[in-house]
């Protein structure tokens, strides 16, 4: 870039010449260029653009706006020697100029606007659910008299999709939980000499608790997200829109094969985290404590009772219902673009997680009532 | 008009999934002119458009921009000549999670060390430019209509003042007033600003009304570039079937 100024006022002629390249590159520079003139304050000033040899909008901008700035009553300017193009940016850039160049400003909110308007939000999406859920039900029940209309190939591939293909994290995951347990659980308990009952331990916290527990968990970040980003991405598509127009509507091809897979799946799925959750169980109690597998099996036979499984097993559908529910909600909400996906993925995963925790708190008031 | 050309396609070829998209394809746009590229559908239009955008690279052949060779071009180089072009994708390209005026400033932002309120103001001023008004500045991508967006895209696309503009389909998806007017704004913006126009395009009208030359791809190469008047008297038969159907003439008469 040449040292040389690219704009400068002869103040003997009141003539400002602009030389140079005017251009966006330069911007900086012109408009540094610009801040050192002492600009006179009345008379006609005389542009002078002979020596300009680019200018592009940004440039043509600048000069607008700098003139723009300067003129006044006393001060007229007038532009001389601009090349045709230039002549014509500037004509442009002049009429648009004349409209506000200024953004309308959003009003700002102050905290009770914003604390009235996210809770009228808030009471709007639970009134969304409700009418979803009843329009589901509303599906479902129709489907009972319709047979046919069911879609069973979808259904198998949604728990090949959450069922199946979540096995061996699954697995992993619980395994690892028993591990952490019994060790925990094995330090406090051999101070005691009280090794065996590392078995009631362990064999109730993980049918009863965390069995379901981290299953669920796992798989509504799993699924939740997945069934959420889909039927997100094929609402922005307009596919969702595609179906209805074509007579089928998207619960029945869309969302009730996909709450139903997850109903069947999951409980599926927790009784395989039971095992392997026990199995790691075993493994650390013969490690740690000594007891052997066999001596592990034959007391668990005898000290967990059969209500401990079912309990877990029964809380999964309730889970899986949340699961599916909230994460197919969540999709049919996106709207916009792809910004909405993210979001409304983030959502569906922490409202699940959120309320499986609670659903499970709430089942553990249950069951203590019912002595069970 | 000066014919030294801005871009220069040689010889390229590439392979998509089997079949040769282009074989020895040859192309060289001049500067201030516009051009557009068209063919039936599968012709490789688009395809072209990418590897001249370096968003495909061409599996042999050299593409040759504002005297930059891009196939082999180090990331710097290739930054230098991003700088100077410009594009509006088919389907826009917003990005959705900022407004109209947060998108016509990125480039800006990203590649020049202006102040915000300078950023901001000819951010608004290439709005304006475009033909939107300044209360869409404001607005999310999502909250305007499809030729309120294409104008957001252009906005976007010429914020660098740059000396190249690629258009995908501009026209496509437009009803005919917008289709109309945006061909204005096209040639508006190419005659103020210089600008040296590719445009891929179906639009019949766009292409007697606004093009100097039209690129006919075919066979994987480019089978003839001409005027459009010359064009459409061109005997190949892939030409003559693309022209000669009731719409190509229909247009034909209006601007014989």
């Amino acid at each position: 870039m040449n040292t040389q100024t690219l704009v400068s006022l002869d103040p003997e002629s009141s003539r400002l010449i602009c030389r140079g390249e005017w251009n966006l590159a330069n911007l900086i520079k012109i408009k540094n260029d610009i801040k050192k003139i002492s600009w006179p304050k009345q008379g006609a000033l005389i542009v002078d653009g002979q020596d300009i040899t680019k200018m592009d909008s940004a440039g043509a901008w600048l000069l607008n706006y700098s003139l723009k700035k300067i003129s006044s009553n006393k001060l007229t300017t007038q532009l001389q020697h601009f090349s045709e193009q230039a002549a014509e940016l500037l004509a442009l850039v002049a009429a648009r100029a004349d409209d506000a160049l200024e953004a309308p400003v959003l009003r700002h909110q102050n905290t009770l606007e914003r604390v009235g308007r996210g809770a009228v939000q808030q009471l709007g999406e639970l009134r969304d659910f409700l009418e979803f859920t009843g329009q589901l039900a509303f599906e479902f029940a129709r489907g009972i008299f319709h047979p046919k209309s069911w879609r069973w190939s979808e259904l198998a591939a949604v728990i090949y999709q959450t069922g199946l293909q979540a096995l061996p994290i699954i697995a992993l995951l619980s395994f690892m939980i028993g591990v952490v347990i019994s060790y925990q659980m094995g330090n406090q308990l051999r101070n005691y000499g009280a090794n065996v009952f590392i078995v009631n331990l362990l064999g109730l916290s993980i049918l009863r608790e965390f069995g379901p527990l981290i299953t669920a968990i796992m798989v509504a970040g799993r699924t939740g997200s997945a069934f959420t980003a889909q039927l997100g991405t094929m609402k922005l598509n307009q596919e969702v829109d595609a179906l209805n127009t074509m007579g089928v509507t998207p619960g029945q091809l869309l969302l009730l094969p996909r709450l139903l897979g997850l109903f069947i799946a999951l409980p599926l799925l927790t009784m395989w985290a039971d095992i392997f959750g026990v199995l790691g169980g075993i493994v650390m109690a013969n490690s740690m404590l000594g007891i052997t597998a066999s001596d592990f099996l034959h007391r668990f036979q005898v000290e967990i009772p059969m209500r401990a499984l079912l309990i877990g097993l029964g809380k999964a559908p309730v889970f899986a219902l949340l699961i599916g529910s909230i994460g197919c909600f969540q999709g049919m909400k996106v709207e916009g673009g792809a910004d909405s996906v993210g979001k409304q993925t983030t959502r569906s995963v922490v409202l699940a997680i959120f309320f499986i925790i609670v659903a499970d708190a709430i089942f553990s008031i249950i069951f203590s009532r019912l002595q069970l | 008009m000066t014919q030294q050309p801005i871009i220069e396609v040689k010889d390229i070829s590439i392979n998509l999934g089997g079949a040769w998209v282009h074989k020895n394809l040859n192309l060289s746009v001049n500067r201030g002119e516009i051009l557009a590229i068209v063919g039936g559908s599968g012709s490789g239009k688009t395809t072209l458009l990418r590897e001249m955008l370096m968003l495909q690279k061409p599996d042999s052949g050299s593409i040759r921009i504002f005297d930059h060779e891009l196939t082999t071009a180090s990331r710097l180089t290739l930054l230098e000549v991003q700088k100077r072009w410009g594009v509006l994708f088919q389907q826009n390209a917003l990005f959705s999670s900022l407004t109209v005026q947060e998108n016509t400033a990125f480039p800006l932002r990203e590649h020049t060390e202006l102040d915000t309120k300078t950023i901001n103001d000819l951010a608004i001023l290439k709005i304006l430019l475009s033909g939107l008004s300044a209360d869409a500045a404001v607005k999310y991508p999502a909250e305007l209509s499809g030729g309120m967006q294409k104008r957001a895209g252009v906005a976007r696309a010429i914020v660098l003042d740059p000396e190249l503009l690629f258009l995908d389909e501009p026209t496509s998806g437009l009803d005919p007033e917008s289709a109309g007017a945006f061909d204005e704004l096209i040639l508006n913006l190419q005659k103020t600003m210089g600008l040296t126009i590719v445009m891929v395009t179906h639009d019949l009208d766009s292409l007697w009304h606004v093009t100097n030359r039209v690129a006919f791809l075919g066979e994987g190469k480019v089978l003839c570039v001409d005027a459009m008047a010359a064009l459409v008297k061109n005997p190949h038969p892939l030409i003559q079937a693309f022209f000669s159907g009731a719409r190509g003439r229909t247009t034909q008469r209006i601007y014989d």
